[in-house]
């Protein structure tokens, strides 16, 4: 791991694996994210969805006449944990201003954000580029700004023949604008760095994040130069809706931009789109095209005092992030990088791990995670479940570890009881570990007395292999002991079956 | 009793426009607004208007260098709303009052984005 | 009961409470008064007779069942701004020529849970934007003291439906002195409150910062009866104010009891500015509004001289900052969700810019360009913000008046009422709102009341602007006066026709 550099956004020491043919890329990221409070930003309208258009629009969304905004007291709170999670300058005086434009799905005319007092002012994000590769590396990403604002409405294009239907349930839905330093220089930092914001406002629990739900929305500003110049006229890819598109439309992006100089061109300023299908950018309009957004301070809105108080409140609330979790798995339970930041990958996760931790004792953290990492995420995955929907409560795999660590079972009992427990044989039972090691005999046998009598019958039973190993061939022993499980019925301790058999053919 | 001036100095500020609007200002900002203003319309409008930035002059004359703006003369901070929500939503009542309505959709002629 | 519409609201209160008739009778007195004389006066939009009997009839069965709220069964109208459910609410444009509104304004639903019966929507200047009355959709409103005059504006409708005995008081709003002008010009008193005391939800903007619903009465008395259920904090608006909302009628009467009999207001500092008595004011109305403050000193107050902004300056204020709002309030008027659509709009950019200029009419278009104007990138600074600055200043400088004085007075406006077709152009009528737009910048309460008229007979106003949340202060010394005085006591033309 590199040592992480201090965010500076034009003078970044240039890495010249990055360059492509000679350029070098300038990326800028804006995200929406949709905060998850029950109601939305400026009216009581439930945030929560129904297919049925325009039955979650009320009439403050719908911008009749006369109405007027109320912020939703649940918004601070959110913004001010994320604000706090990227280190960031708080806004304390936050005031709400009015951009203007007209489209269908905008009710008034205009939208309310906050352009001059924003909630969240700088701040950073330390990421870490191409994880668990050998070229892995971190950095550190700056972070402009994040405002609150809310989100417009949807136009449908294919219910009514001729016409564009507008849909309004999803007009005043909060959203959080986090606006980032262009320091990223590669799609993969980009992606990195998308990446990190999203476990972040998923880890402190203030939004869903769903980018194919739209909960999370990224817009990349993309230029190119020649290491040392200004800044390249940028563009803008707007709307992408998962991590592989993100990667592939700015690598398209930087592509079309650098034919374009090497042909002699230059870039326009333009908002573009990135069709999957065709693996391409495209155009959808450019800067002449842009309205002028008169934005003024929305009269309709005081400015929100923000005090010291409920801040520290806030931050005492908080859960640790995942970088200081992170760290603390690493040193304080020894876990190794790698593991520590799988762990680590959502708040629940980490969560699962400690409780089971608190039950099986901390120093069974190896034991622990290789069971989690392994068999219980593997398990999942193949069903494509998170965490929180393991069948296998913290208790019971505390059950399981348990039993694993004084010798009830052996390891390849344990993954038998596991198969069961995942299984939901166990029910609900905290001891269910237990249940089923009872229920299927599974009991791992230590009586030395016993082995050593299932020891002497399988010598007994096999000369041939006893006579092969002593003629030299050391893998004869291996099979003995196969022999001798598979006499136990995979019961007998294995290193106990080991150490009597050489005691007796030695 | 006469209370002092805050309006004494007459420093003036360039920054108001010299020249006054023009019809090709109106007709951009006609645009701005989304109104359907022809030539001759924002001719007289482009007269009474740069009348109104006539009398606007006067606010040059005005020192504000120490003052920051007021938007609203209420700068208390204001009540929040507590985070509940009210499904209660009368579509059919709200959409009365629509010009095109189906399907519960809000019509306008096709947009393509 | 051929003149009930001459009683005061106190009077009617007690004619109800005393059963000499009922809220029906009341009611069907006034809606066929209306039906006789508004064709000449073209006071309300919407006269909605049937629900008015059907809530006069609901008010006399709660009365015999024991209700006894004040304004039970008493009728009022509302200005065309404030949204009636179910009733057509069209801010005087053809914009909302179709707009019956989904929902109440928190106005309206508070006064009819006081018990007062609507009688229907008054006539206004378009989207509030005017002084005369005569930008409305719905044809111009007529003075009842003289059918060839104005009535004033914005509130133009309300203040001559008042003036002219269609209804014993009514709503208004004032965003530069909608109510205080019309009040000045129709003989009534009008009452601007405190921004932030009075729930703005549901009355259609036309400024935010500075749009405030009060009320007109042909007393002080009558103005606080309807204001009082108006008054207080409304969560579904960020910009009204928590607070304790006094009783303006206990405080008003008290005020009165306690009063001394020859010089009642002893001890109260009224301000002058000379800033409000220099050019331009009409000599008639100057002269009539030194007399009427002559009588205030004679009853034991005490005139001091204080400092103002320069109106001029306040005026370009007031007209850089209001139509700057207005175009982004009146974007929501598109033809998309409600209101007027134009007739087979070939895209989207015909729907917006065909529906817009078609909807609104040409002084609402000049104040939207204007507005813009103002707020576009190159100029936002320069006009905007260096307005936004001065305001600062505009209040700084009541606040030092307010250190010398109780109230300040002026004129409500520089004129009398004038001919309806003068044809002003823009400059000279926002001149007519000189005097009183200072006070929306500053967010005061202040009241017009009669103080005289002129020598054809036409009624002059008097100003008394308060500091910040003194409106019950303003309402008591007004009735005081009125208590003293009886300009407020005589009646316009069309009042005094019988039916
Ligand atoms: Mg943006
Ligand atoms: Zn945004």
């Amino acid at each position: 791991m590199t040592a992480i550099t201090e965010s500076n956004t034009t003078h970044q020491p240039v890495r010249k694996e990055l360059l492509i043919d000679g350029y070098e890329v300038v990326i800028g990221i804006e995200i929406h994210c949709q905060l998850n409070t029950d109601s939305k930003i400026f009216s009581s309208s439930p945030t929560k969805f129904g297919n049925e258009p325009n039955t979650q629009a009320n009439i403050v969304d719908l911008g009749l006449p006369g109405v007027l905004p109320v912020l939703n007291e649940g918004l601070i709170e959110r913004a001010l944990k994320f604000g706090i999670g990227v280190n960031a300058e708080l806004g304390m005086l936050n005031t709400f201003d009015r951009k203007n434009y007209f489209y269908p799905d905008l009710p008034k005319g205009y939208q309310i954000t906050q352009m001059a007092n924003p909630i969240v002012g700088k701040g950073y994000i330390d990421i870490v580029v191409n994880e668990g590769e050998k070229n892995e590396y971190a950095k550190r990403i700056g972070i402009t700004r994040g405002h609150l604002e809310e989100d417009a409405g949807k136009s449908v294009h294919d219910a009514v023949t001729g016409m564009t239907g507008i849909d309004l349930n999803r007009a005043g839905t909060p959203l959080i604008e986090i606006v980032s330093e262009p320091d990223m220089r590669s799609s993969k930092e980009a992606v990195a760095y998308i990446k990190a914001i999203h476990q972040l406002v998923t880890w402190l629990d203030i939004s869903d994040a769903i980018m194919a739900e739209g909960s999370f929305r990224c817009d990349c500003n993309v230029s190119v130069r020649q290491p040392g110049e200004e800044f390249g006229t940028r563009t803008e890819l707007k709307n992408l809706n998962s991590f592989r598109n993100i990667e592939n439309a700015i690598n398209r992006e930087i592509e079309r931009q650098i034919d374009i100089i090497e042909d002699g061109g230059s870039i326009i300023q333009a908002t573009m789109l990135y069709d999957p299908e065709a693996d391409e950018t495209r155009i959808m309009r450019t800067k002449e095209d842009a309205d002028d957004y008169r934005y003024f301070p929305d009269p309709d809105l005081l400015p929100v005092r923000i005090e010291q108080h409920t801040v520290d409140a806030i931050r005492a609330s908080m859960p640790e992030l995942p970088v200081i979790r992170r760290s603390r798995f690493e040193k304080d339970l020894g876990l190794s990088e790698y593991d520590a930041r799988i762990l680590t990958d959502s708040r629940d996760l980490a969560d699962y791990f400690e409780a089971v931790i608190e039950s099986v004792g901390t120093e069974h953290a190896k034991l622990t995670a290789n069971w989690i990492m392994g068999d219980l995420l593997g398990a999942l995955n193949k069903e494509d479940k998170d965490i929180t929907k393991s069948p296998i409560s913290t208790e019971q795999l505390a059950g399981l570890l348990k039993r694993l660590n004084d010798n009830t079972l052996s390891g390849k009992l344990a993954k038998q009881v596991f198969t069961a427990l995942y299984d939901g044989e166990g029910g609900n039972d905290v001891d269910a570990a237990d249940k089923i090691i009872d229920a299927k005999g599974l009991k791992q046998e230590t009586d030395t007395g016993a082995i050593k009598a299932i020891v002497e019958e399988v010598i007994a039973n096999n000369q041939a292999m006893v006579d092969e190993y002593k003629g030299g061939k050391e893998k004869a022993f291996n099979g003995l002991v196969g022999q001798v499980m598979k006499a136990s019925r995979g019961k007998a301790n294995p290193q106990q079956v080991n150490q009597i058999l050489k005691e007796i053919l030695d | 009793m006469t209370t002092p001036s805050t309006l004494q100095s007459q420093t003036p500020i360039s920054s108001i426009r010299e020249d006054s609007i023009c019809t090709t200002d109106i007709l951009e900002v006609a645009k701005l607004s989304r109104l359907a203003v022809d030539e001759e319309a924002a001719k007289n409008f482009a007269d009474d208007i740069a009348k109104i930035l006539d009398m606007m002059q006067t606010l040059s004359s005005v020192n504000t260098d120490n003052l920051t703006p007021l938007a609203n003369v209420h700068e208390a901070a204001q009540e929040l709303r507590a985070d509940i929500p009210n499904a209660d939503i009368d579509r059919e009542l709200n959409q009365s009052v629509a010009p095109a309505v189906e399907q519960g959709l809000y019509l306008v002629p096709q947009v393509i984005d | 009961m051929s003149d009930l519409h001459h009683l005061s609201v106190a009077q009617l209160a007690d004619g109800l409470k005393t059963q000499q008739f009922s809220s029906l009778e009341l009611t069907d007195h006034f809606l066929k008064r209306i039906h006789q004389l508004d064709d000449k006066i073209n006071s309300f939009i919407t006269v909605d007779e049937e629900g008015a009997r059907k809530a006069a009839k609901a008010a006399d069965e709660k009365r015999s069942s024991g209700d006894a709220a004040f304004l039970l069964g008493i009728p009022m109208a509302h200005k065309d701004l404030f949204c009636t459910k179910g009733l057509l609410t069209t801010s005087g444009s053809k914009m909302l020529h179709n707009f019956v509104s989904p929902y109440d304004a928190t106005i309206v639903s508070n006064i009819r849970e006081a018990g007062a019966v609507c009688l229907g929507k008054l006539n206004m200047d378009e989207f509030a934007m005017g002084s005369d009355n005569e930008s409305s959709y719905y044809g111009a409103v007529h003075n009842p003291w003289d059918i060839e005059r104005v009535p004033g504006g914005s509130s133009g409708g309300s203040a001559a439906a008042v003036a002219a005995g269609f209804v014993p008081f009514a709503t208004g709003s004032d965003t530069g002195g909608s109510i205080r002008q019309p009040a000045s010009f129709c003989g009534l008193t009008g009452i601007k409150p405190t921004y932030g005391s009075v729930s703005r939800f549901g009355m259609i903007a036309y400024a935010s910062s500075l749009d405030q619903a009060g009320t007109f009465g042909r007393s002080a008395e009558d103005c606080a009866y309807l204001l009082q259920p108006m008054v207080g904090h409304d969560p579904r608006d960020a910009t009204s104010i928590k607070r304790e909302v006094p009783n303006y009628l206990t405080e008003m009467h008290t005020s009165a009891e306690q009063a001394d009999a020859n010089k009642p207001f002893a001890g109260l500092r009224i301000g002058i500015a000379k800033e409000y008595f220099g050019q331009g004011l009409d000599a008639e109305v100057d002269s009539n509004v030194r007399s009427a403050l002559k009588q205030y000193e004679d009853l034991g107050a005490t005139i001091v001289e204080v400092h103002i902004t320069d109106p001029a300056i306040t005026l370009a204020t007031y007209y850089m900052l209001a139509p700057a709002e207005a175009s982004s309030n009146l974007s929501r008027f598109d033809g998309v969700r409600f209101g007027y659509r134009c007739e087979q709009p070939k895209d989207l950019a015909d729907l917006y810019t065909r529906s817009r200029s078609e909807g609104f009419g040409d002084e609402v278009q000049r104040r939207i360009l204007m507005g813009t104007y103002a707020l576009s990138a190159g100029y936002y600074d320069a006009y905007y913000t260096k307005a936004q600055k001065v305001r600062r200043l505009i209040v700084e400088d009541f606040k030092k008046a307010f250190e010398h004085c109780d109230v300040i007075a002026s004129p409500t406006a520089p004129t009398a009422a004038y001919k309806l077709n003068t044809a002003l152009d823009p400059v000279t009528m926002y001149l007519g709102d000189v005097y009183t737009i200072g006070v929306n910048l500053a967010g005061l309460p202040a009241i017009s009341m009669p103080a005289g008229f002129t020598e054809t007979g036409l009624p002059i106003g008097l100003q008394l602007i308060g500091n910040h949340w003194d409106d019950s202060k303003l309402l008591s010394t007004a009735h005081l006066f009125q208590q003293h005085t009886d300009y407020h006591t005589k009646l316009s033309a069309t009042a005094q026709e019988s039916i």
